[in-house]
């Protein structure tokens, strides 16, 4: 028994490299455009190469009948520490969090560990891609050495499955993150709301609200401090002086500078994301706001300066005693209304697996299930400017794509087949051996 | 201000006792099968259940058509409407202490339960030490007062722990010799091991002492009795069968070792919680007779849930373990329904089978199904009506009721939120007016 499944393993590993693949007679949702029933994909270097209502299977190519089932582009997670971290308890399996106040050069990719167990599990329910943030505010990051980061580092969008990490980048740098500072206090993310904050004013919340004003101000002063000497630098470089020397900190800031690559800023309420914004449009920087726990008066700034936000978990509970308890729920299809683009991430590895099912919340709270399918695919792609390579399964991309025997959000739903890059992955994991083994223990 | 606030949102006095038929519906009733048709409620109780029922006079009619009606979800390990702390782990057996004592039925996390369908929670102790306080089961009767929301009549608990949690405390920031804060044994899992039998060693020769001084007094004598241990009373009871052991797990070496405790002492485990490796020792488990109520997919947050896989609880029902899927956490227990589902993706539950876990199966474990946990002629009409089929992220809860009374209706918590916004508006006016005082945030639940 072991020998014929070692065997099938290394049939399939051969057959797996470089394969030209047939999808046949398949439902095909693209979300970039309406569903086509019973067509075909060729799957060829990596990419789709076809999409139509009959392919000949060139020579060679594997054929994979499809019929009845349906074929999606691979969802993402936009908001992971996947590779980054391992167990959250274990401080030496957790390599998010690094010292130092400003460190724009860390690059989250290089730490990727593509042996993690998270990988494989992740992928069994169709995730072919996330972004992993070296900071994103979840799990590792208390064990940095405790001063709090401002600018902790480059997110890269990666696929879930490769050798290494060179592999499974997609984006290396796809965002920068920093801790834009917030007036806040209490609770995770500032459990005082901004209604509560204009009624009372800020004497209202207590003696402290002076010195944290005063902070608060700051930080942002030594934000923009560093953004400004970082573009001392960029002039110095373009203008080639003799004594310009190269410093790996500014260097990473100039694609920031450029608005090649977005700031990544974590902002629950309504005023943080409102001063975020402003600030960004300040520095004239691109800006992608992280797990909001309120849209409410900060629409407009998110509209107007067209910043599109990543949710954090759905299925969460509301910030305060007194709000609606369905607050976290509704929230995705407020900003739908409200005209924002957004995408889903959950902001802990553990959880990544479940992100249809958060999508699947919003829609039971209002969001259109189309919106909440394109907020695991083809919106976070485009945020993290990956749009014309990954998100939809169209000619020409990358073919990240699942098949499944029904809609991806729906938790009975099961993905079938599941390619990387052209690649068919294997949906066996370190959890479904085990499950094997005790199942069959005597 | 929290309380203002507080009682300006949670107010919601259920409907007196009546005659309530519910129509048109999907009933799952897990215990006799699913269709369409109606239900009966009359005083409290489910008074008929049939494909067609006649409309008893005066009776209030629910229309569910297209709608999906369950039993009120039981989660079988929560947390929520303790006040204050829920970990007496300043010593290794706080068997003494009571989570009865620290009920609070404001805790807005019961009307958020209920709004998720749970209509019972078996309210635990912490994890902290090795034998924690003793726990007790609430139904989420929204608005009532502490003592009202107890579940008449259901066995009380204590809570045992095992494996990391109840180490921790021996292992004291900075490893041993720091001398910011003194180690409490035990520090290994063999030192739990140590603390639960040398706890049942003390308990049962207390019994002894007492069942000796009994059978004196009933031979006629006058003996002196032997002095009251409040400690030891609760660990009596379990030797005793009417007090039920619910223990934190996870690992299957510790799992094992508790079952073997329990067999040298002549005592039952009635559930495992958590359990995540119950499926490495399943036939064991179902040998001993526990029930295990474990997580349907969390894993990796510490060492010893590294080896916890989604299939765990298909495994341990497949080899005869009652199994029911807990929360352990105020967000959780709010969508135990679409954790249920996650029983029928990972290890091919049936509708039914999964449904069990978080309705039947855990009336089972806490020795109330007589009373909840399946929509039968005679039971409690503790009832869940949902938009969609239940075991998904798609369907929301629409109304909940309780001894057949309604606790939460959507339509109503939408509709009444304006009114709700105004009211809080003139409150907060008001607190204006008055000297300023803190905010304060509101608490959340944890994980074992």
């Amino acid at each position: 028994m072991k020998i014929i499944g070692l065997l099938l393993a290394c049939v399939w590993m051969v057959a797996a490299a470089g394969e030209t693949i047939l999808i046949r007679d398949a439902d095909v949702y693209p979300v970039s455009g309406k569903e086509m029933k019973g067509v075909s994909i060729l799957i060829q270097d990596g990419k789709i190469a076809e999409i139509a209502a009959k392919i000949v299977p060139p020579k060679g190519a594997r054929v994979v009948e499809a019929k009845g089932m349906r074929v999606y582009p691979g969802m993402i997670d936009s908001g992971t520490e996947l590779g980054l971290s391992e167990i959250p308890a274990v401080r030496e399996s957790v390599d998010t969090g690094e010292l130092g106040e400003f460190m724009p050069q860390l690059k989250a990719l290089v730490a990727v560990n593509p042996d993690s167990e998270h990988f494989g599990v992740v992928r069994v329910n169709g995730i072919t891609s996330a972004m992993t943030f070296p900071s994103s505010g979840g799990g590792g990051g208390r064990f940095g050495g405790g001063e709090r980061q401002l600018i902790s580092g480059q997110a890269a969008l990666i696929h879930t499955e490769g050798w290494t990490w060179e592999d499974m980048e997609i984006k290396r740098s796809a965002a920068m993150s920093v801790a834009f500072p917030s007036l806040a206090r209490g609770g995770r993310g500032g459990a005082v709301p901004d209604s509560v904050v204009e009624i009372l004013g800020q004497t209202g919340l207590g003696g402290s609200a002076a010195t944290a004003l005063r902070n608060y101000e700051e930080a942002i002063a030594k934000l923009s401090d560093f953004f400004e000497n970082s573009r001392r630098y960029q002039k110095a470089k373009a203008a080639h002086l003799a004594d310009f020397r190269t410093d790996l900190k500014f260097e990473a800031m100039l694609p920031v500078l450029d608005g090649k690559v977005p700031v990544a800023v974590t902002a629950a309420r309504a005023s943080t994301i409102h001063d975020a914004v402003q600030w960004a449009k300040k520095q004239n920087i691109k800006l992608v706001i992280l797990q909001p726990r309120e849209i409410g008066k900060a629409a407009a700034d998110l509209k107007a300066e067209n910043v599109p936000v990543i949710f954090g978990r759905v299925l969460a509970l509301p910030e305060t005693e007194d709000s609606a308890y369905d607050e976290a729920f509704t929230l995705p299809a407020e900003a739908y209304k409200a005209g924002i683009k957004f995408a889903f991430g959950t902001f802990t590895n553990e959880f990544v697996r479940n992100i249809p099912y958060q999508a699947a919340t919003a829609v039971a709270f209002g969001l259109p299930y189309e919106e909440a399918l394109k907020a695991v695919t083809i919106n976070p792609a485009q945020i993290w400017g990956t749009g014309d390579q990954v998100g939809s399964v169209e000619k020409g991309k990358v073919a990240d794509l699942m098949i499944t025997d029904g809609d991806p959000l729906e938790i009975q739903t099961q993905v079938k087949h599941l390619y990387i890059k052209g690649k068919e992955v294997s949906l066996e994991n370190r959890q479904t051996r085990l499950y094997q083994r005790y199942l069959n223990r005597n | 201000m929290k309380k203002l606030i507080l009682t300006a949102i949670a107010v919601m006095a259920p409907l007196c006792a009546q005659t309530i038929v519910i129509q048109n519906a999907t009933v799952m009733t897990v215990a006799k099968g699913t269709f369409k048709g109606s239900v009966v409620v009359k005083d409290g109780k489910i008074a008929e259940v049939g494909e067609k029922v006649m409309v008893p006079q005066g009776a209030t009619v629910i229309d569910a058509t297209n709608q999906y009606l369950i039993p009120g979800i039981i989660d079988c390990h929560s947390h929520i409407a303790g006040d204050g702390g829920i970990n007496e782990g300043s010593v290794s057996v706080s068997s003494m202490v009571n989570i009865k004592d620290i009920i609070n039925p404001e805790d807005i996390a019961v009307y958020r339960a209920l709004a998720g369908g749970v209509t019972t929670a078996n309210i635990l102790h912490g994890s902290a030490n090795a034998i924690g306080g003793q726990t007790i089961v609430l139904k989420m009767r929204w608005g009532k007062d502490a003592q009202s929301m107890i579940f008449e009549g259901a066995a009380p608990g204590i809570k045992f722990a095992l494996g990391e949690n109840p180490k921790r405390a021996g292992n004291p920031q900075g490893g041993r010799g720091a001398t910011t804060t003194a180690a409490r044994y035990p520090a290994t899992r063999m030192g739990v091991e140590d603390t639960i039998r040398d706890a049942f060693n003390e308990a049962k020769i207390y019994k002894a002492e007492w069942d000796d001084y009994k059978s004196k007094v009933a031979a006629g004598q006058h003996p002196i009795p032997p002095r009251k241990d409040l400690k030891l009373e609760a660990l009596k009871e379990v030797l005793e069968g009417t007090r039920y052991v619910h223990a934190h797990c996870y690992r299957a070496d510790e799992i094992l070792m508790l079952l073997r405790v329990a067999d040298d002492y002549g005592f039952k485990i009635r559930t495992l919680q958590h359990v995540l490796e119950g499926y490495k020792v399943a036939k064991e488990i179902a040998a001993h007779g526990a029930g295990a109520s474990t997580f349907s997919d969390w894993w990796s947050y510490k060492v010893e849930a590294f080896d916890a896989i989604p299939y765990n609880a298909a495994i341990m029902a497949k080899k005869g373990v009652v199994v029911s899927l807990n929360s352990d956490d105020a967000e959780l227990m709010r969508h135990l329904n679409s954790e249920a589902g996650k029983a029928m993706k990972y290890g091919g539950m049936t509708e039914t089978e999964a449904l069990a876990m978080v309705t039947l199966n855990p009336a089972k474990q806490l020795g109330i199904d007589n009373r909840v946990g399946s929509i039968e002629v005679g039971k409690d009409a503790d009832l869940v009506i949902y938009d969609k089929f239940p075991l998904s992220d798609y369907a929301k809860v629409q109304k909940v009721l309780i001894d057949g009374h309604k606790y939460f209706d959507r339509d109503e918590e939408v509709s009444g939120r304006p009114a709700k916004a105004a009211e809080k508006q003139k409150l907060l006016e008001k607190e204006k007016q008055a000297a300023p005082r803190q905010g304060a945030p509101a608490g959340r639940g944890g994980r074992g």
